[in-house]
């Protein structure tokens, strides 16, 4: 079996599923129970400066698909609301007994240095592996200038990373929100400020539903509302697009990266990793299912990883970056074409309405004598989008096959067809 | 009291227990399980359900609208392409109609979805406040339906919705037709049938007369006279005799008029019970028949065919009900001759044994005989020719019994339309017939008002 374990930002765990910083790490009961299940490491749920934060009542909503599968879930909840004192203890005490896991810290607290040089040594003092900076949090905290609000501003990312290494001798991971145009600006601040890893995503400004009958979005407080952070698998191909902005970035090239948003199984896991992440973080899957997941991710991810040959996570880690490029440098002669298996087809014709109504009129219905219809790819009409293949509901009944053009490879900075083409 | 089986003894079990053998065959849908069978629904293009359906309700349509929590929104589709759809969702052969061109029927695929269920799920749950469409002005034309039946109902709301004024001939004393008077009753339960009706006649502009027989004290002449257009949905009123001997001694009946009895009888205690007893045929009907006298109480119920399993009317999911229900189906024998005991009673059955021999059904030679309280025979209905005795009626063209229509459900008479079981045009189900309702409504109106703008 291969071997999960990795040293991630000099945090050695004996695998690269850790809990993020989130309600389910939130006390040593939780945490405990999570390392008994099996789990790599914890990000213990945020700690700040005395009085904690009071948290308020509801605190999640949710975003179903169309068999009330859970898609997304949007929390209001703040960071630790229990004293500094109790938390630093129970964290103590837990990296004392489960001194193989890793158990990472995150921090929040005032964007000013006086506050961070007191909390770090409390931290430090616990044993944990390292420390997380919470830049990221998009509800609650930013009216009080912390969380996003430190995260969507570069110069205090920098900033703050560089308070953190100066004041201590942890592993600092910082944490970048994803309610930012660019999230490469924030990686290369937290990079300049000396950051060891970034851990990304963080929650997105969200409102999951609004109840229509009391015309209040979700999830209430008495007759209001506010935005709240979004999570779960709907976040992934956000999460997964901005780990490979940073993975590609020249200016941050080496920064390992810890992935974060949606990752609910061994293969969205992989995923993160392919594209550049040296562990990963999970927290909505846990939610909706309990810490036991894990069990399956790792078994998952160990016999895939078997059946590809990697012995390690390092083997893969990044494999898929390099085929991730811009735009302009795609084969503009590269031609795929889609071909219906007549043997899988079930014949509900979605194929067909949806290239008919919304794409390229490619797929036609020929009614049949016992007045079912068949549907044939019109080949010359086909610019091989992929959405007939998307809304098909069976599996591998529709085929995006390569069709052989003849042309060499030929990218938009090359074509002729390119007014603003670079000259050869 | 069925005069013909006043010398057999009752059920039994008393009312209420035997009330309880009588509930829904299937039981509705609760709001989770609509949902989740909704969700099931692949909201499929040209959707082969929809072809499948002889009365062409939208159903990915409707099935989506109910998953997205638009319940009168869903029945409001069932019912503007079929205004019975309540009884339909009950009655319908869906594993042979919708739910067998399910793409989801598919082997690669799990079950077709529940499609009879989901509509069944809307119609009860939709609760209209009041009537869901809106009559036309009206037009001051008179229309008259003879029958109340599936088809005469479809025709009377269609009809009515476009502004005419209709009048319903009905020979018995509630309408319905089958509904009322011919579907197993654990099928319609809770008086289903009448509630549908009400809620039918809520589109207004519609009289009932009953007691109105054509033939008898009604003739096609003097309605053709009075009304601008008139619809035929005569059903088929006669069961096929057996052609044997002592067949009218005590005992020995048409199941449709048992079923008749059973389903208005308020105390089913108070029925005559065959302990044993000989079910002819091999469509739904007689499966109908076999089991209620199953569920009455009857030990020893066997439905005899003179053809195979395959060949039988009644589909698969029909022949599995009556094997439920301990009812033995017996194949390739046909019936040979009434035996009766001293008091003229029916005592049982002789049945010659049949097989194919060059493509024709022929006897092997080999009889046996089979004791029986009472002899049910569901051997098919046929047309009742005194219907259409009068001079007018006698100039309908035919085929066969039936009355011949085109598409447009327009008999070889102008003015006259006819639908339902008594035309030569498609299957002899309900929901047919509610769609041969539809479109002679459709068929008339359109050519009254093509009169009044000639005129």
């Amino acid at each position: 079996m291969a071997d999960l374990s990795i040293v991630f930002a000099g945090i050695k765990a004996p695998n690269p599923f850790w809990l993020a910083s989130a309600p389910p790490t939130d006390k040593a009961y939780n945490v405990v129970r999570a390392f008994e299940a099996g789990w790599g490491g914890v990000v213990w749920k945020t700690l700040g400066e005395d009085p904690a934060a009071v948290n308020v009542s509801s605190r999640y909503s949710a975003h179903y698909g169309a068999n009330r599968e859970v898609l997304g879930i949007n929390n209001i909840e703040l960071i630790t609301d229990r004293s500094l004192e109790i938390n630093l203890r129970e964290i103590t005490q837990v990296k004392k007994d489960w001194p193989d896991r890793a158990l990472i810290v995150s921090l929040m607290v005032p964007c000013v240095e006086e506050s961070w040089k007191n909390i770090l040594p409390l931290v430090e003092a616990t044993g944990c592996d390292g420390i997380e900076l919470n830049f990221g949090c998009p509800h609650g905290m930013p009216e009080r200038g912390m969380g996003a609000a430190v995260g969507q501003v570069p110069e205090y990312v920098e900033q703050v990373t560089r308070w953190c290494k100066t004041y201590c001798s942890l592993p600092v991971i910082v944490k970048l929100t994803p309610n930012i145009t660019d999230i490469r600006l924030a990686a290369r601040a937290a990079y300049r400020g000396g950051a060891d890893a970034v851990s990304l995503i963080n929650t997105i400004n969200s409102i999951t539903s609004v109840d229509l009958e009391r015309m209040v979005a979700l999830p209430t407080v008495g007759t209001q509302s506010t935005h709240g952070g979004y999570c779960g698998s709907a976040v992934k191909p956000i999460a997964l697009n901005m780990v490979a902005e940073i993975a590609r970035d020249p200016q941050t090239h080496g920064l390992p990266i810890c992935g974060i948003g949606g990752i609910g199984n061994w293969r969205d896991a992989a995923e993160f990793v392919a594209l550049g992440c040296g562990a990963v973080q999970v927290c909505t899957a846990a939610m909706l299912h309990g810490f036991r997941i894990v069990e399956e991710m790792k078994d998952g991810l160990s016999r895939w990883m078997d059946s590809q040959g990697y012995t390690s996570l390092q083997d893969f880690s990044g494999r898929a970056v390099g085929n991730t490029t811009d735009w302009k440098y795609l084969d503009i002669n590269y031609q795929v074409i889609a071909k219906i298996d007549q043997a899988a087809c079930i014949g509900c014709g979605r194929c067909h309405i949806a290239c008919e109504d919304t794409s390229h009129q490619a797929i036609a219905s020929l009614k049949q004598a016992d007045g079912t219809h068949k549907y044939e790819v019109i080949d010359d009409e086909c610019v091989g989008c992929n959405l007939c293949q998307i809304t098909c509901p069976v599996a591998d009944c529709i085929e995006m096959v390569v069709v052989d053009t003849g042309k060499p490879f030929l990218n938009w900075t090359q074509d002729p067809r390119n007014p603003y083409r670079e000259a050869v | 009291m069925i005069q013909t089986l006043t010398h057999l003894p009752h059920p039994h079990e008393d009312g209420a227990t035997l009330a309880s053998h009588f509930t829904d065959l299937a039981p509705p849908l609760n709001a989770r399980q609509a949902q989740l069978e909704a969700s099931r629904c692949l909201y499929c293009y040209d959707a082969p359900c929809v072809n499948a359906c002889p009365s062409e309700i939208d159903i990915p349509s409707f099935i989506r609208n109910l998953h997205t929590d638009n319940v009168q929104g869903a029945a409001q589709k069932i019912l503007s392409a079929n205004i019975l759809g309540g009884s339909c969702a009950r009655v319908c052969p869906t594993e042979i109609l919708c739910q067998q061109a399910c793409v989801r029927n598919n082997a690669e695929e799990c079950a077709p979805v529940l499609i009879g269920l989901l509509q069944r799920y809307a119609i009860d749950n939709a609760h209209f406040s009041e009537h869901p469409f809106q009559r036309a002005a009206t037009t001051g034309k008179r229309i008259a339906v003879v029958g109340a039946g599936p088809a005469g109902l479809a025709c009377a709301h269609r009809a009515a919705l476009h502004g005419h004024d209709v009048v319903i001939f009905e020979a018995r004393e509630k309408a319905g037709g089958l509904n009322e008077y011919g579907i197993a009753k654990y099928k319609l339960v809770d008086d289903f049938a009448q509630k549908e009706l009400d809620f039918l006649l809520q589109i207004g502009g519609i009289e009932i007369r009953h007691g109105q027989r054509l033939g008898d004290n009604l003739t096609l002449s003097e309605l053709h006279q009075h009304f601008d257009a008139v619809f035929l949905g005569l059903g088929l009123a006669a069961s096929k005799q057996l052609g044997l001997p002592h067949e009218d001694a005590p005992g020995l009946l048409a199941a449709t008029d048992y079923i008749r009895e059973l389903r208005q009888a308020d105390d089913l205690s108070q029925l005559p019970l065959a302990d044993r007893c000989i079910v002819l045929g091999a469509g739904n009907t007689a499966i109908d028949m076999a089991v209620q006298m199953a569920r009455l109480g009857a030990r020893d119920v066997n439905l005899v065919y003179r053809r195979g399993l395959a060949d039988m009317g009644a589909t698969g999911h029909e022949q599995d009900i009556a094997k439920a229900n301990q009812v033995r189906l017996l194949t390739w024998a046909q019936p040979e001759e009434v035996l009766l005991d001293a008091e003229g009673h029916v005592r049982g059955m002789r049945f010659a044994r049949t097989h194919m021999d060059n493509g024709r059904l022929q006897p092997t030679g080999e009889t046996f005989e089979l004791a029986a309280d009472a002899i049910f025979k569901a051997i098919g209905q046929g047309f009742d020719n005194a219907a259409l005795h009068d001079p007018l009626a006698q100039q309908l063209q035919r085929v066969g019994a039936r009355i011949f229509v085109d598409e447009h459900l327009r008999t070889s008479i102008p003015g006259v339309y006819a639908g339902g079981d008594c035309v030569s045009l498609g299957q002899d189900l309900t929901v047919q017939a509610v769609q041969h309702g539809k479109l002679a409504a459709e068929a008339m109106h359109a050519q009254l008002m093509l009169n009044v703008e000639a005129a």
